[in-house]
This record gives structure tokens, C-alpha cells and sequence, in this order.
């Protein structure tokens, strides 16, 4: 039996094509995914997410556990209401997933995983956190809504409380505040400002209403996805899993090496990063016409990559992807595209940013 | 529901043909399938002259989720294609059964046409 999220009746109710996602029966559009894709790069549109896991570390070693668990460093939480996006590796720095934790006070961080590995991130972090003193707490109470796009911030501030806009109007990028029933994130997936709201399950479908009559566009998975892929955001299960790492996943960046702190994966990150890291994942824009698709091979002089993901581009009217290809692979590769080769410029993610193409891309 | 018109001719991978009675015919793809499909961005048709027999796959077309190849119903030689999918390959969403059409062709056998299935049995297939 696929699993529903609050607003499933209300995603049938409005005509929308809904698909199997991770075992959740989700909204892949509800008609048109790139006019749902522009709305969001254009003004505002609005995901349910409700299927994202979300679970709350308490105690006293909260942080240290995270510390140990994450390949990002927790110590960059400095102050209460910031957010750190990292990855969970397992011992030979593989990646179980990626997640966001939100630091809320010392003995109390929240932690949000995707819904697809669900059940072996609950079975790691709950085996991990035996040798800490803390609680591991799923919360499926609570509903998730993504709203993003320019005007997406004023249209939630419209709908919180007067004693709570100023405030919540003040988070910055990787903020987040608990706000009476909301729990409010400046964080998403787009590559456009928004916020990131859970809130209890039976207030989801009054808020998701409010937020249309505000004019926030109702989006699916379909517009998620060439959302996150323009803003050059990795899709775990397509752009990484557990047979890779993040350096080879571009997203070193998100892995805190430097300094003496122990965690989960390490000693083989740096045995990679000393041996050498033989691929890289890069950015593809397809010169002519067709659609790069996830699995098509890649072919550059440094030997050939493939496709993790790929799509067409609603903004920059090309078909953009990831692709991983060897270290050495640089300016032009050739798809194989039904046994035809085609030309694609190699270029550094990501693609759009706040509704404009980036530098270098075309 | 999906919008199956009674005067086309269909075939179990959706595509619908208007045949005239002068042995030419008009190919498209059905409702149902640009449903499936979700906003078509590119489209890559048969070459106008060319000889293409029932079942060959002819053209193809792409959605943001699927690359779909397109078979023909009948054999023929093609005599026109849908130049405007170029520019915009929604047409197809908006209108498969009209300006939504695919290509054109000489038929050399009607009798295949006995082959496809009618809306009705069409309309059956998708229910299965």
C-alpha cells in the first residue's frame, strides 16, 4: 500500500498526476510541469514534502553525536535557528544520504533525510546514536511545505501571525524559527529564495489553502526536480549513493576535513583524496537539440562518464545535466545519444540562480 | 478521462490515424499518451519521401520525463510533417488530434488500416 501524505486528497481534488515516489504517492504536476517550473522561478510555487523524514535529536550529546555521525562539522552551528546541509556516510565514505540538520538548542537538533531511504537512515542513525547519550525521535506527525520563488517569503509572512513577521522576516539564508504551530526554514531546493515549513498534519491542509488564495502556485515532483538540477542541486540515489563518496559527487565542499574531529567515513575520504580522486561529477549543457536522460553515456578524450541526471531546462530552453566523468575530462564531450554523438560544453553547476542564468553556463 | 474521438484509428502504443479517401492519412499521438508523457519539449519527425513500413519506429518524442518512440500505424511514403513542432512541441499537449499531428502519408496498403483498433477497443485497451 503506498503511503499519503495530509494533502493527498487535496493534490487529487486539484487534477494532479500522481506517481510512486520512495513509496509515497506524491504529485508529479498538476497539468503543466514547466509552467509550474517557471511560477517558481518567476514568483511563487509550493511543494508538499510531507514525505521527507523528519526526526529530532535530544540530550546532552546531541551535537556530539551529529559531530560523529556527519561528514559536515556541526561546529559551524554556531548560534540556535542555523541550518547545515551535509552528508551521511557509512565507513568507507560512501553516502547513506544527504540531510539538513537545524541546530535548536544544545540538547536539541532536528535532522530532515529524504523519504526514499527512509528506512535504513532510521535503522544507521538509531544503530550510531546506541554509544551517545541522546533520543532519536521520528516525528510523522508533521507535515512539510517547500515555498519558493521571489515572492514566496511575503506570501508566508502574510499568513504568520503579526507579533511573528518581523522576526521571521529577519532569518537569513540557513535561518529557521519555531513560530506557534510552524516551524519555519529559509532553506530549499530551487535555487530560489523560500521557506521550508513543517507543521502538525492537521494544519496542513488549512495552511496549503492559505497559501493558495495567496497566489502560491501548487507545484509537483515533475518541477522539483528541473528545479533542483538547474540550481545544481544532487538528487541522492541518481548523483550519489553508497558506491561513491562526495568527492567524487561534487560536494566536497560539504565535507569538513581539516581540522582532528573524528567522524563516520573519514579514514577513507582521506585515503581517497591521497590516492587520488579518479572522477568528478561536472555540469552538461547540450548544444544541439534532445534531451539528455540519466544513464546516457558520455564520452570525452579523458574516456567516457555517464549521466546521473539530466533534463530539459525550462529556462535556459537546453537540456542541462549532471554527468560524472573522469577527473581529466575538460570544454567540450559528445553524448551518445541513440548511437548518434552529440556535442556538450563540460561547465561548473549551478546553472540558474535566483531566476538568472549563470555565468558561463551558455 | 482521456479524449478518444470516434472517427480516428488507433494503436496500442497511442498513436491515432486519420485516413482519407484518397489513401492519404494523418498520424498524430493520442491524449492518453501526451497525459503520460507531461509537456513534450522536443520532437524529431521522419524525413519527407521516405518509405516507412507498419511498426517501424519513425520519429520520436520528448517530454521532460521520457524520451517515446513513435511507430508508425501504417507503411507509407511521407509526405509532409508538422514543421510548427519545431518551434513548439506543445502543441502536441494542447491539441494531439489537431494541431498537434505528427506527419502525413501516402498509404500503400489500406488494408492495414483493418488492423487498428477502433475508439472503442482503444478506449478498452487503456482500461485494462
Amino acid at each position: 500500500m503506498p503511503q499519503h501524505t495530509p494533502l493527498y486528497e487535496a493534490h487529487v481534488a486539484a487534477g494532479a498526476r500522481m506517481v510512486d515516489f520512495g513509496g509515497w504517492e506524491m504529485p508529479i504536476n498538476y497539468g503543466s510541469q514547466i509552467e509550474e517550473h517557471h511560477s517558481v522561478r518567476q514568483a511563487a510555487g509550493m511543494f508538499d514534502v510531507s514525505h521527507m523524514t523528519v526526526v529530532d535529536i535530544n540530550g546532552s550529546q546531541a551535537r556530539h553525536f551529529l559531530s560523529y555521525l556527519l561528514a559536515n562539522d556541526v561546529a559551524k552551528l554556531t548560534s540556535p535557528g542555523r541550518a547545515l546541509y551535509s552528508c551521511m556516510l557509512n565507513e568507507k565514505g560512501g553516502v547513506i544520504d544527504d540531510l539538513i540538520t537545524y541546530f535548536l538548542d544544545e540538547r536539541f537538533f532536528r535532522v530532515v533525510v529524504n523519504a526514499a531511504t527512509h528506512d535504513k537512515d532510521m535503522a544507521w542513525i538509531t544503530l550510531q546514536a546506541r554509544a551517545f547519550d541522546v533520543v532519536v525521535t521520528e516525528r510523522p506527525e508533521l507535515a512539510m511545505i517547500a515555498v519558493q520563488g521571489p515572492a514566496a517569503r511575503e506570501a508566508v509572512l502574510s499568513l504568520l501571525p503579526d507579533n511573528d513577521v518581523a522576526a521571521a522576516a529577519a532569518m537569513k539564508p540557513f535561518g529557521a524559527g519555531q513560530f506557534g504551530d510552524l516551524f519555519v526554514a529559509r532553506t530549499g531546493y530551487t535555487g530560489e529564495d523560500g521557506f521550508e515549513i513543517s507543521l502538525p498534519a492537521e494544519s496542513a491542509n488549512k495552511f496549503w489553502e492559505q497559501l493558495l488564495s495567496a497566489g502560491v502556485a501548487p507545484c509537483g515532483l515533475g518541477a522539483r526536480d528541473t528545479l533542483r538540477l538547474e540550481a545544481g542541486m544532487n538528487l541522492y540515489g541518481q548523483d550519489m549513493d553508497e558506491t561513491v563518496t562526495p568527492l567524487e559527487s561534487g560536494l566536497g565542499w560539504t565535507v569538513a576535513l581539516k581540522d582532528d574531529r573524528s567522524f563516520i567515513g573519514k579514514d577513507a575520504l582521506l585515503e581517497q583524496k591521497s590516492r587520488g580522486v579518479e572522477s568528478k561529477l561536472v555540469g552538461l549543457v547540450l548544444q544541439g537539440r534532445g534531451v539528455l536522460r540519466p544513464g546516457q553515456r558520455i564520452v570525452t578524450d579523458a574516456g567516457d562518464g555517464v549521466i546521473t541526471s539530466g533534463s530539459f531546462s525550462p529556462t535556459l530552453q537546453k537540456a542541462i545535466a549532471f554527468a560524472r566523468l573522469p577527473k581529466d575530462a575538460t570544454g567540450v564531450c559528445q553524448v551518445d545519444m541513440r548511437g548518434r554523438l552529440l556535442d556538450c560544453s563540460i561547465v561548473q553547476p549551478p546553472f540558474v540562480r535566483n531566476g538568472t542564468v549563470c555565468e558561463g553556463i551558455i | 478521462m482521456s479524449n478518444i474521438p470516434s472517427h480516428l484509428k488507433y494503436t496500442e502504443s497511442h498513436e491515432w490515424v486519420d485516413a482519407d479517401e484518397h489513401g492519404n492519412a494523418r498520424i498524430g499521438i493520442s491524449d492518453h499518451a501526451q497525459a503520460e508523457l507531461g509537456d513534450l519539449v522536443f520532437v524529431e519527425l521522419p524525413v519527407v519521401g521516405d518509405e516507412i513500413t507498419q511498426g517501424d519506429p519513425c520519429a520520436v518524442v520528448e517530454s521532460v520525463k521520457a524520451a517515446s518512440d513513435i511507430y508508425t500505424p501504417v507503411s507509407g511514403r511521407v509526405l509532409a510533417i508538422n514543421e510548427e513542432l519545431d518551434i513548439d512541441p506543445a502543441i502536441i499537449n494542447a491539441d494531439p488530434y489537431g494541431d498537434g499531428w505528427l506527419f502525413e502519408l501516402e498509404l500503400i496498403d489500406d488494408e492495414e488500416l483493418e488492423s487498428l483498433k477502433d475508439a472503442e477497443a482503444y478506449e478498452e485497451s487503456l482500461e485494462d
